[in-house]
């Protein structure tokens, strides 16, 4: 957190966009109340199994939600549920009301959904192309005309990776080590200026110094962006996130701001998870 | 200190030979003895096979040189042979196999891998496999009794009619010839590039799939930028297999080629093929010299057949291997 | 404006999805067009003088080809008594007991004679069975089928010998069992119906040769006595009938290209579905 705050102002500088991306609907966070997910009862099923239960669950706009719980709990499951990455699992479903600022995702075309919500996966996946080509693949799909190269450049500046590959664009993304890898994919899925950032346990296959560049670069992009982030990783949620919802076993127990649910945990499974009891 | 002898304890060390006898007994020696030998054997058979073409060959070979692989002329009665309608054939029949196969083939192994509920891949792919078992000589009988009359009443003057500009699809069209050699062939490959391509697409990792999908592509896109360009190595690895396959063939292609030794731009003209001409003449030729020939068109297309071969397999194992990384 | 890309992305997805299904049902139907065509066309000629009589002299109608099943039969019979043992005895070296360079030189060698065109091996079989004696018999057509059956066999059997877990064999050598004894009476019995399946893919598959025979076994109007005349096969029949002028002879070769396909289909039917049980088989 302290590395960040330093030189806050070269920051802001640094991640100023040079040019808008037409967005496809309106990026407006839901009037009434600041949210960007409200989630209502959502029940998620594989097959005739239940994964997550009766999960209700507010993700405020412009700030990183957490969610941490033991394996198996449902936390990922519960993350795809929100850009619908779910359905490419055969015989999947899910019950309940999803809405996106205010609409339901279920109704809306998944095509666009993924555009607006991102994604980025717990093992870096870039494409077999260049670097270049990879930021620019969501652009090109989208018939986005102009100029490319800004927007390249501009998205590899937010994921923290322009300055080291800048005079590599052409090289393969298969040419970076791990960590700068998984910030390609951060470039790659914020090139499309999402509103909201899912990211699946980002850092769990990245070192320390990795992973503290990334929760950098969280800390920038909250102001354009809506983050959602699982983690196994606590102390990572305690730095870097502003609220933090604990899992167990598919069900929320616990929804608070971060300090508050770390100093003063309300229920006494999240006390016995944050203390290590088990997990 | 007594006078007796110290017993040593020491094992007197065994003769290698004694050891080697030791094994025999046991008959592990004997085993691994035998089935070297077996081994040997398919590298002694193979050996002799090119040793064969090339002295059987040897006449044909030092009377013509190198000029026999582009001289038109198959001229049996005045001794006087040439490969090159016969390269010709073989190569327009298996590339026109090409362009047909290859688009249907990679379509259909898109639907199997990419779409179809896995029990319904399966059974497709095993029909398919099926497919691939059919005798050749039975693919030749569908290819005079079908094919041929189709070509004939309806294919051919549909093709000139639409495209009778092109020198491709002008002329005589009997029914017989390169381009029913072509469609005859393209059915033979293309279960193995069905095959071979279902395969390596199922290999690519579905973070890849994953990734694209989470940028908002369609399904089409995440397939058509994103999968294929990963499994890119083996895809064309399994059309060289197919291309190999198809160069190889002989009875289905003999039945309907027409069997002419010309080269002809056109591709309802009769023609020949390697395998062909050999499939009809070789218990026919009379002299040393015309058996010569025919041996090293044998040669030639062992040859051809050979390096397409070694470099369809290892693309195929590059892609196991590396993933199809630039 | 992107609205219209969404829908023209949207569509195009829609029209290429639909197109890859109808292209694999398309090859899958050309299966069922053969079988149908051949049933059709077959059925009606196949009756009871198609497998016990002999053909008739050129230009007469009737008669079977009786001789051509039989020479089928004794070609694939010879092919197997020839190749498969090698077949076998070269999997076996190249899973138990092989070096790894000297293996990789014969797997490469193996890959390669699989690869040759078919009619290739027949000039070989050729040069090897019939130049030396000046005539065509069934022993050369055994001889190229042998040939063929090889490659087949060797990747089969070395394929499901190495399925066999180690734990088995390691059970065996601890009771004090030598190699070979482990290989012999557990290894081989424990991969036995995996490699006999092989073996029958394989002969299935030179059943339908028909190029190699061609100027090894020839062909034959009459019985073939012993090994050494040339003698009538079914696909070789099916080829001469087939190229004839005789709506007779293309009546017979309906028929036979009948009953060779039906033995062929049957046999790799029932190999695979064997196979697919214990584990999947790479074809090609």
């Amino acid at each position: 957190m302290t590395a960040a705050t330093r030189g806050n102002d070269a920051a802001a500088a640094r991640f100023a966009p040079p040019v808008r991306v037409a967005a496809m609907t309106s990026a407006e966070p839901s009037k009434e109340t600041g949210l960007r997910f409200q989630i209502s009862k959502l029940d998620f099923f594989y097959g005739s199994k239940q994964a997550v239960f009766d999960f209700t669950l507010k993700i405020p706009a412009n700030k990183v939600t957490a969610l941490i719980g033991p394996s198996g709990c449902g936390k990922s499951t519960f993350l795809r549920t929100l850009n619908r990455m779910n359905e490419t699992v055969r015989n999947s479903r899910f019950v309940g009301e999803i809405l996106l600022d205010g609409q339901d995702i279920s109704q809306m075309d998944v095509v666009g959904l993924r555009r607006r919500v991102g994604m980025v996966f717990q093992r870096p996946n870039p494409f077999p192309k260049s670097i270049y080509e990879n930021v620019a693949y969501g652009l090109k799909i989208n018939g986005y005309r102009g100029r490319l190269r800004d927007l390249v450049e501009h998205s590899l500046r937010r994921a923290a990776l322009w300055e080291e590959v800048k005079d590599y664009l052409h090289k393969s993304a298969f040419a970076l080590s791990g960590g700068q890898q998984q910030r390609l994919c951060i470039a790659r899925a914020l090139a499309v200026d999402p509103e909201v950032l899912l990211l699946d346990e980002p850092c769990s296959a990245l070192d320390p110094v990795t992973t503290a560049k990334i929760e950098e670069l969280m800390f920038h992009l909250k102001d354009s962006c809506t983050m959602v982030i699982v983690t196994h990783n606590m102390q990572q949620a305690a730095r870097a996130s502003d609220f933090t919802a604990f899992m167990l076993d598919g069900r929320l127990i616990e929804h608070n701001e971060t300090s508050k649910l770390f100093t003063t945990p309300a229920d006494p499974r999240t006390e016995a998870y944050i203390t290590g009891r088990f997990g | 200190m007594s006078a007796a002898t110290t017993i040593e304890y020491r094992i007197p060390p065994q003769p290698r030979f004694r050891a080697f006898i030791h094994r025999l007994r046991e008959g592990d020696e004997v085993a691994h003895v035998l089935t070297l030998v077996f081994a040997a054997l398919i590298l002694l058979l193979t050996s002799m096979l090119v040793y064969e073409l090339w002295v059987n060959s040897r006449l044909s070979r030092t009377k013509f040189g190198w000029m026999f692989l582009w001289t038109r002329v198959w001229d049996p009665i005045f001794g006087n042979f040439g490969a090159a309608p016969f390269i010709y054939g073989t190569l327009v029949t298996a590339i026109v196999s090409l362009v047909i196969a290859v688009p249907l083939g990679l379509a259909g192994s898109i639907f199997l891998a990419e779409l179809a509920p896995p029990k319904l891949s399966d059974s497709i792919a095993f029909l398919i496999d099926l497919l691939a078992a059919v005798p050749s000589v039975i693919y030749g009988l569908l290819g005079i009794f079908i094919v041929v009359p189709v070509m004939r009443t309806t294919l051919g003057p549909v093709l000139k009619s639409a495209l009778g500009f092109l020198p491709l699809f002008q002329g005589r069209n009997y029914g017989v010839g390169f381009l029913t050699g072509g469609i005859v062939l393209a059915i033979m490959v293309v279960p193995f590039i069905i095959s071979v391509s279902r395969e390596v697409l199922l290999t690519v990792p579905s973070e890849q799939r994953e990734a694209a999908l989470a940028l908002g592509s369609t399904r089409w896109e995440s397939t058509w930028k994103v999968v294929i360009p990963w499994a890119r190595t083996g895809i064309m690895g399994s059309i060289f297999l197919a291309l190999a396959r198809a160069l190889g063939e002989t009875m289905a292609v003999t039945m309907v080629i027409g069997n002419d030794p010309k080269i002809s731009a056109s591709l309802f003209a009769p023609g020949y093929t390697i395998a062909a001409v050999i499939a009809n003449e070789f218990t026919e030729a009379t002299g040393d010299l015309y058996l010569s020939a025919l041996i090293e068109l044998g040669l030639v297309l062992f040859l051809m057949t050979f390096i397409l071969n070694g470099l369809a397999r290892l693309l195929i194992v590059a892609t196991e291997r590396g993933g199809g990384h630039p | 404006m992107s609205r219209l890309r969404l829908i023209w992305r949207k569509s195009l997805n829609a029209v290429m999805l639909t197109l890859t299904g109808v292209a694999a049902f398309a090859v899958v139907s050309v299966l069922f067009l053969i079988l149908g065509y051949l049933l059709w066309n077959g059925g009606k000629s196949l009756n009871w003088d198609f497998f016990t009589k002999l053909p008739k002299p050129v230009g007469e109608t009737g008669g079977g080809m009786a001789n051509a099943i039989v020479g089928s039969l004794k070609l694939l019979l010879l092919a197997a008594v020839m190749g498969l043992p090698v077949g076998l005895m070269a999997g076996v070296y190249l899973a138990e007991f092989g070096g790894k360079a000297f293996s990789f030189v014969i797997r490469y060698t193996t890959d390669l004679l699989n690869g040759v065109p078919s009619i290739v091996i027949g000039i070989f079989a050729y040069s090897l069975a019939v130049l030396p004696v000046k005539h065509f018999s069934t022993f050369a057509g055994g001889v190229a089928l042998g040939i063929m059956v090889i490659p087949i066999t060797v990747r089969s059997t070395e394929e499901f010998l190495r399925a066999v877990p180690t734990s088995l064999r390691e059970g065996a050598m601890a009771l004090g069992a030598s190699k070979w004894r482990t290989i012999v009476t557990v290894v081989l019995p424990a991969a036995s119906g995996g490699i006999i399946t092989g073996m029958l893919l394989s002969l299935a598959r030179v059943a339908g040769e028909t190029a190699p025979l061609l100027f090894t076994a020839f062909s034959n109007r009459y019985w073939s006595p012993g090994w050494g005349q040339p003698i009538a096969s079914l696909p070789v029949m099916i080829y001469t009938y087939a190229i004839a002028p005789y709506d007779d002879w293309h009546r017979q070769a309906w028929a036979a290209g009948l009953v060779l396909l039906a033995l062929v289909l049957i046999a790799n039917l029932g190999c695979r579905l064997v196979l697919n049980r214990r584990g999947a088989i790479r074809s090609v």
